[in-house]
C-alpha cells in the first residue's frame, strides 16, 4: 500500500436534480417533472454561502465540485492524495416521504458510481441511505455493498430519532455485516430545532451547534448500548470539529460513574469506547490559534489514532493546502493522513480491480 | 413517592480553619411538593385565585408528567440520601442546611437557586404568581434569617415584560444577588423576546444566572428526545453551548455591555473549545452578524462566568488546569449544588495545583466580584 494520504471527507455537488434523472426509475422521473420537485439542497449549506465552498473552488457558474476532474485537480493532486472518500450531502434524508428519500438515495449512489468512481480510480464513496426509515436504508446498503468502492454508510448527525435508538439498529447490523463503518456527518433533516434550546437565528449558530449535535448523538450511541451490540462496528464523526472531544469525555465519564446503574450495558468507560471505536475527521479543525496550545491540546486527546485526514472539500475550512494544523508533530501527521484511515476502513486496504 | 433515606443526621462539626468559600449554586426547596405541585409554604404569598388554580389544575409544564421531572432521577429528588431533614424535603430547612453544609464548609455566602418555582409553567400568569411567591418565600424563610444567603429573583421568563417588572421591583434589595433563568426555554435565550430581562437586570445591577434544566418543549437534542437521565445530565453542556452561542451571536452583549451572565451547573471544561470554534466560524461568516464588534470569545471573557459543579475529572487531573488557563482563572466560580446527589465537596472537588491567588479567586473572590458581595 503506497503511503499516500487518504482524504476521508469530500463533497461532490449534485449540479442539479436533472443530473440525477437518468438514475431515477421511470415512475420517479415522471413524478419529479409532474410535481415540479425542487432541488434537495438543505439550509445547512446555502449554495452561495462562503462556508459551502471556498471561492477558488467555485466554477464560472459559482458551483463547486461538480465533476470528478475538477475534484481531482483541486482536492487530490495538491495533497498527493492516494484515495478519497466522497460524502454526497444532497438532502435525501430530509424528504418527509420515505419513498421519495429512498428513490433519491438510489439515484445519488448510482450517480456517484457512474459519474465519479468510474472516472477516477482514487475515489471511494459512502453509501447515502434514506435515514427516514431503517428498513429502506438496509435495502439500499444491501444494494450498494457489493460494489467494494463503497467503503462506509453515511448518516446525518441530526435526524428524527437520536442515533442510538434501537429503531436505527438494523442499519448498524447491515453495516457491520458488510464491514462498513458508519460515517456520521454534520447536517440535519430538520425534524427538530437546530439547537437543543430551539431554533437559532443565524447560520453561524447552526454550524457552531453541529459540534453539540455530535456530542449528544455520541452520548446516545454509547448510553443506548450500540457499541456493545455491534462490537465490530466503527463510527466515524465527519465534519464534527474535534476540540470538543476531551472535555466532553471528562463530563460523560463523570456521569457514567454516577449513573451507570441506569445503563448497565455500558461496561467500558466512555473514553475507552471512543478510543477503540470512534474516529473523527480533521476538518474543520476548530483548534486554538497558537501552535503551543495545539500541541498541548493534542495531549488531551489521549490517543494519536483518533483523527483522520480530511480536506472537507469544497467547504471553506483553510487556505491553500494548509489542511494540517501548523505545529503538529510529523509522526502524528503521518498517522492522521495515512495510517489511521487505512486502519479505519477495511475496504481501503483491498486491491480494487 | 418511594424514598429510601440514610438513617443518620448528616450533620458535621463546624469548620474553624477552612478557607471561606462562596457557593454559587445552593438549592432551597419549599417543603413537601416537587415539580407540578405547589408547596403550602408558598400559600401565604399566593392569592386565593392561584391557590384554587393549583389545587384543581396544578402546574403544567411542557413535559408529560403531572408530578415529577421528565426523566426519573438517579435518586429521589436527585438529592443526597443524607440531606433529608426529618421526613422533609432536602433543602427545605435552614437550620439543617446550615449544620450540614454552610457551617462545616465555611460558606461565606451562598447563592440560592430555587428550581421548583413555576419558571417555565405553560400558563404565563400562573408562572408570574408562583415566581413572585417564591421570591417572597426566599426572603422570609432564608435571606432574612441567614445573612450568608443571597436570593435569586426568579421570573416568568417566557413573559419578558412581566419578568422585567419583577426584576425592577427588587432593584437595590440586598436580599437578591442575581436573576435566575433556566437553560431550556421556548427559544434560545439570546433572542429578543428575552431582552427586557437583560435590560432590567443591568438596570438593577444584578447578574443573570442561567441554570441547567428547563421546559422549552422542543427536543433536548437537535436529533430528538434522548431516552435516559444520564443523557439529559451530560446534555446540559450542549444546551448551554447553544445558549452561550445565542447570547453572543444575537448581540446581547453589544446591546447590554454591562450584563453579567453566569452559566450554572453545566460544567466549564467545554468552554475553551467552544470559544475556539465560535471564533473560527465568525472569521468566515462575519458578514452574517455585522452587529458583532468583537470576537465571540472576547464577549465570553468579558461578560460570562461558569460555575464549577459538576467539576470535570480528567485523567491526568492537570488537564483541568489547562482548561481553566485557556478560559481564564477569573471566569470560574465554585459551586456545590447542595443538596443534590452530585454535590461537589469543596475539600475534594478541585484536585489540581493552584496558586493561592487562583484558589482564592475560584473559591471566593471571583464570585464576590460578579455578585458585588463584600
Amino acid at each position: 500500500m503506497p503511503a499516500q494520504p487518504v482524504d476521508c471527507d469530500l463533497h461532490p455537488t449534485v449540479p442539479a436534480l436533472s443530473a440525477l434523472m437518468p438514475y431515477l426509475d421511470e415512475m420517479w422521473r415522471e413524478i419529479v417533472v409532474r410535481r415540479g420537485i425542487d432541488e434537495l439542497n438543505t439550509i445547512s449549506y446555502p449554495s452561495n454561502s462562503p462556508l459551502t465552498a471556498r471561492a477558488d473552488w467555485r466554477d464560472a457558474k459559482g458551483k463547486p465540485a461538480t465533476t470528478a476532474e475538477r475534484l481531482g485537480a483541486e482536492a487530490l493532486d495538491p495533497f498527493a492524495t492516494g484515495m478519497a472518500i466522497l460524502n454526497c450531502l444532497y438532502g435525501v434524508q430530509a424528504t418527509f416521504s420515505e419513498d421519495l428519500g429512498a428513490a433519491m438515495a438510489r439515484a445519488v449512489n448510482d450517480w456517484i458510481a457512474c459519474e465519479w468512481l468510474d472516472r477516477d480510480p482514487r475515489l471511494r464513496a459512502s453509501i447515502v441511505v434514506p435515514q427516514q426509515n431503517a428498513e429502506l436504508a438496509v435495502v439500499e446498503i444491501e444494494r450498494c455493498a457489493p460494489d467494494r468502492r463503497f467503503v462506509q454508510v453515511m448518516l446525518l448527525v441530526s435526524a428524527e430519532l437520536p442515533l442510538g435508538r434501537r429503531q436505527n439498529w438494523p442499519i448498524y447490523a447491515a453495516a457491520e455485516r458488510h464491514g462498513l463503518p458508519i460515517g456520521i456527518h454534520a447536517g440535519s433533516s430538520y425534524r427538530h430545532p437546530s439547537t437543543p434550546v430551539g431554533w437559532s437565528s443565524y447560520l453561524s449558530e447552526d454550524y457552531i451547534n453541529q459540534a453539540g449535535a455530535f456530542q449528544t448523538q455520541l452520548t446516545s450511541l454509547i448510553t443506548e448500548g450500540a457499541f456493545a451490540k455491534f462490537p465490530d462496528l466503527t463510527f466515524v464523526l465527519m465534519e464534527s470539529g474535534v476540540t470538543w472531544l476531551p472535555g466532553y469525555l471528562w463530563r460523560l465519564t463523570k456521569f457514567w460513574k454516577g449513573l451507570r446503574s441506569e445503563v448497565p450495558w455500558v461496561a467500558d468507560p466512555p473514553a475507552t469506547i471512543v478510543r477503540d471505536r470512534v474516529r473523527l475527521t480533521l476538518q474543520p479543525f476548530d483548534g486554538p490559534p497558537d501552535e503551543r496550545t495545539i500541541t498541548r491540546f493534542m495531549e488531551h486527546m489521549g490517543s494519536d489514532e483518533l483523527l483522520l485526514f480530511s480536506t472537507d472539500y469544497p467547504h471553506w475550512q483553510f487556505e491553500g493546502t494548509q489542511a494540517i494544523p501548523a505545529g503538529l508533530d510529523p509522526a502524528l501527521a503521518r498517522k492522521i493522513m495515512v495510517d489511521n484511515p487505512l486502519r479505519t476502513y477495511a475496504r481501503l486496504r483491498e486491491t480494487v480491480t | 413517592m418511594n424514598v429510601d433515606v440514610l438513617n443518620r443526621s448528616g450533620v458535621q462539626a463546624p469548620a474553624q480553619s477552612k478557607l471561606a468559600i462562596a457557593d454559587c449554586d445552593v438549592h432551597p426547596r419549599p417543603p413537601g411538593v416537587g415539580i407540578g405541585g405547589v408547596s403550602k409554604a408558598l400559600y401565604p404569598y399566593l392569592s386565593q385565585r392561584w391557590r384554587d388554580h393549583v389545587e384543581t389544575i396544578g402546574v403544567r409544564y411542557r413535559q408529560p408528567w403531572e408530578r415529577g421531572s421528565a426523566y426519573p432521577k438517579g435518586q429521589p429528588q436527585a438529592c443526597r440520601r443524607d440531606a433529608w431533614p426529618d421526613g422533609n424535603s432536602p433543602g427545605s430547612d435552614l437550620a439543617f442546611m446550615a449544620a450540614q453544609h454552610l457551617d462545616p464548609n465555611n460558606v461565606a455566602f451562598g447563592i440560592l437557586n430555587p428550581l421548583t418555582s413555576g419558571q417555565g409553567a405553560q400558563d404565563l400568569d400562573l408562572s408570574a404568581a408562583l415566581t413572585h411567591a417564591t421570591n417572597e418565600w426566599q426572603v422570609a424563610e432564608w435571606t432574612s434569617r441567614d445573612s450568608r444567603l443571597k436570593a435569586s429573583v426568579v421570573v416568568p421568563f417566557e413573559d419578558g415584560p412581566a419578568s422585567a417588572k419583577m426584576i425592577a421591583a427588587r432593584a437595590g434589595d440586598r436580599n437578591f444577588a442575581q436573576v435566575l433563568l433556566l437553560t431550556r426555554t421556548a427559544e434560545p435565550l439570546g433572542q429578543r423576546r428575552y431582552w427586557p430581562i437583560y435590560q432590567a437586570a443591568v438596570e438593577a445591577n444584578l447578574a443573570v444566572g442561567i441554570h441547567a434544566f428547563g421546559y422549552g418543549g422542543s427536543a433536548m437534542t437537535s436529533g430528538g428526545w434522548p431516552s435516559y437521565y444520564i443523557e439529559e445530565m451530560v446534555g446540559h453542556a450542549q444546551c448551554q453551548q447553544a445558549v452561550l452561542t445565542s447570547l453572543i451571536f444575537e448581540g446581547v452583549f453589544e446591546r447590554f455591555p454591562a450584563l453579567k451572565v453566569v452559566l450554572v451547573e453545566a460544567g466549564f471544561a467545554w468552554a475553551p473549545a467552544h470559544a475556539w470554534r465560535m471564533d473560527r466560524q465568525f472569521a468566515k461568516l462575519r458578514q452574517e452578524v455585522p452587529h458583532l464588534k468583537r470576537l465571540p470569545s472576547e464577549y465570553m471573557r468579558s461578560n460570562v462566568w461558569f460555575t464549577t459543579q459538576p467539576v470535570e475529572e480528567p485523567e491526568p487531573r492537570e488537564h483541568l488546569a489547562d482548561a481553566i488557563e485557556w478560559m481564564g482563572w477569573d471566569r470560574v466560580l465554585f459551586a456545590t449544588d447542595y443538596p443534590h446527589w452530585d454535590f461537589d465537596d469543596p475539600a475534594h472537588a478541585m484536585p489540581i495545583r493552584m496558586s493561592e491567588t487562583q484558589k482564592r479567586g475560584i473559591f471566593l473572590e471571583n464570585a464576590k466580584a460578579v455578585y458585588g458581595v463584600d
